[in-house]
């Protein structure tokens, strides 16, 4: 009698077993679906509009004509531009963390630095921005300070990726270059970095998807919503494609509303061949020591 | 034996070309040591310019009122500057979108890390790290646009703009931040516990339950932390679904305004610089950089005072 009832207890904590097995499934599936059915919900309104017209046309007050042209060019130059800030600064960095202060009180200040920078709500950057680059800096609303906003955001992304890729060289290469002769910079420009570039690489493009992404900083810095020109310069206003599908979401008119989807679409076009080509870069030039 | 020395002009050079070398290596030095500055520089210039404009802010509304008045209308001609509807928005949506995540967040890091076969596993932890890497305003397109209409219908009277679908999105844009850091801590529990815990008869089940979680849940506390910060910061999501109506109530439905969508709306208007209406963004913004950073904290600390040490 106590015997059967244990089988059956167990019977009872097996199937208990196998359904905490599939409630743990289906949560780990639930976000993936809500994942496709975001995607599927925006190529349905977005896709008839995507095409050439679009992504050549200037934003326009009628929803019909608007196109997407200034916020693609305004993206790219400020991705460039963030490119360009945040990978010496980040690398730089890494490489002062790695080579030259390792230990110490100093390294492990800037280390928790970094770690809380991390955990700083991006609009708060933004605000930063305005206060920095826009005002005390005077370089009003413009690409310029977008970008160094921007940088700001991702560097803490770019120097943890440089950092981990530095530290994967092995010291018998930064050994074996002393050994001929090679001073401490020679020895890092020389060895460290092209060895470690593929992982650097791969962090920045990371870092650039995350900023491209982002709109809430340069929405606070005051970036506009609405250009009907290209920007010809760093001091020229501008505009990126998360604020203009921002400003279309917000208007009331369901023509702006396709507008966006179609917009999304094109942003998640670009962070896809972003990262494929990171994955890319990454497995094609990967070394193993 | 005659030892060659080497020609006098060849040994300056060789000299000025070491006093270069150590010039250059000097110099690198120091830039590299200034690049490492730029973060601890960013930190400085982010308390420094919020620190600057909140002070001035405050010497035109005084603290008391700021901290308990239930009122913010800082763009209307009747003014009060109240953070409590700021903050009761924030906290509502970032409450709700905590209700999604943590749960489908743990279950999930427990799937990953206590039931997934390997295969599985690989393919099913970087697809979900994709949830996180959608541009937000991509969520907030979807909840406004998509998930909205549902609830309308689901339950009436619910307004356009409304904390309910906000929170939902977020809830899954960060349940990948829950699951990651929660199956760090439960992979990181010595396998040699769980074993203990199957010979005694335990089932995977109650293993996981019994044993994995209670021996990492400083790792998970310290992840549900986390997110919450993610949640209180998070901009465009709020900023497009969940209104910009400053409001104290605790009814999801209703549109309401969180202090990141606030800075946004300010943002967008053309406010001149010096301005009352121009330090409130400042104000708002050092309460959030406040509340995030005492989050950040803790969660580090959760993590070093209560981690269990195994041999």
């Amino acid at each position: 009698m106590s015997i059967s009832r244990q089988e059956r207890n167990l019977a009872g904590r097996r199937r208990g077993d196998r359904i905490f097995g599939f409630v743990g499934l289906g949560a780990t599936v639930l976000g993936l679906l809500v994942l496709v059915v975001l995607i599927v919900d925006v190529a349905k309104d977005g896709l008839p509009n995507l095409n050439w017209e679009f992504i050549t046309s200037f934003p326009s007050r009628r929803p019909g004509q608007a196109g997407i042209l200034s916020a693609l060019v305004g993206s790219i130059y400020m991705l460039s531009l963030v490119a360009l800030i945040a990978l010496p600064l980040g690398v730089g960095a890494a490489i002062f963390l790695e080579e030259y202060e390792k230990r110490g009180w100093l390294a492990s200040l800037i280390q928790i630095n970094i770690q809380n920078l991390a955990g700083v709500p991006s609009v708060v950057y933004g605000l930063l921005g305005l206060g920095l680059f826009v005002r005390l800096l005077g370089f009003e609303r413009s690409l310029l300070s977008g970008a160094l906003t921007m940088a700001l955001l991702v560097l803490p992304i770019v120097i943890i990726a440089a950092q981990e890729a530095i530290k994967a060289v092995p010291p018998s290469l930064r050994e074996a270059a002393y050994a001929l002769g090679a001073t401490k910079w020679q020895m890092i420009w020389h060895v460290v970095l092209p060895s470690a570039f593929p992982g650097i690489l791969t962090g920045v493009i990371l870092a650039l998807s995350r900023a491209i992404g982002e709109s809430a900083p340069l929405i606070t810095i005051g970036a506009l919503t609405f250009i009907a020109f290209l920007p010809d310069g760093p001091f020229s206003p501008f505009t990126v494609l998360p604020i203009q599908i921002f400003n279309w979401v917000s208007r009331p008119q369901a023509g702006f509303h396709d507008r966006a989807a179609a917009g999304i679409l094109l942003l998640l076009a670009v962070l896809l061949s972003m990262n494929a080509i990171a994955v890319y870069l990454r497995n094609k030039l990967q070394r193993k020591w | 034996m005659t030892v060659s020395l080497p020609a006098p002009a060849a040994v300056r050079r060789a000299r000025s070309r070491s006093l270069l070398s150590r010039a250059t290596e000097w110099v690198v030095e120091r830039l590299l040591l200034v690049c490492a500055f730029v973060s601890i520089g960013t930190t400085f210039g982010i308390v420094a310019i919020l620190g600057v404009e909140t002070l001035a802010f405050f010497q035109q509304v005084p603290l008391f009122a700021f901290f308990t008045d239930t009122q913010w209308t800082p763009l209307f001609s009747d003014k009060h500057y109240g953070i409590l509807p700021l903050l009761s928005g924030t906290l509502l949506v970032a409450g709700g979108a905590m209700l999604v995540a943590l749960p489908v967040g743990l279950l999930a890091a427990v799937y990953l890390s206590e039931y997934a076969p390997v295969r599985v596993r690989a393919v099913l932890k970087p697809a979900l790290e994709v949830l996180a890497g959608v541009p937000t305003v991509v969520y907030g397109y979807f909840a406004l646009l998509f998930v909205t209409p549902i609830l309308q219908t689901l339950v009436p009277g619910t307004e356009v703009f409304n904390a309910a679908s906000a929170s939902i999105v977020m809830g899954i844009m960060i349940i990948p931040l829950v699951s990651s850091l929660s199956e760090d801590a439960m992979s990181a529990v010595p396998r040699s516990l769980r074993e203990a815990a199957l010979a005694l008869g335990a089932t995977r089940q109650e293993t996981t339950v019994k044993v994995v979680i209670p021996a990492a849940a400083s790792g998970i506390m310290a992840s549900f932390i986390l997110t919450a910060s993610r949640a209180i910061g998070e901009t465009m999501i709020v900023a497009i679904a969940a209104g910009l109506q400053p409001k104290l109530t605790l009814n999801p439905f209703e549109s309401v305004e969180t202090m990141t969508a606030y800075i946004v709306q300010v943002s967008l208007g053309d406010t001149p610089h010096g301005s009352l209406e121009y330090q409130t963004i400042f104000a708002v913004g050092t309460a959030l950089f406040v509340l995030t950073f005492l989050l950040n904290v803790v969660s580090l600390g959760v993590v070093r005072r209560f981690r269990e040490q195994y041999q």
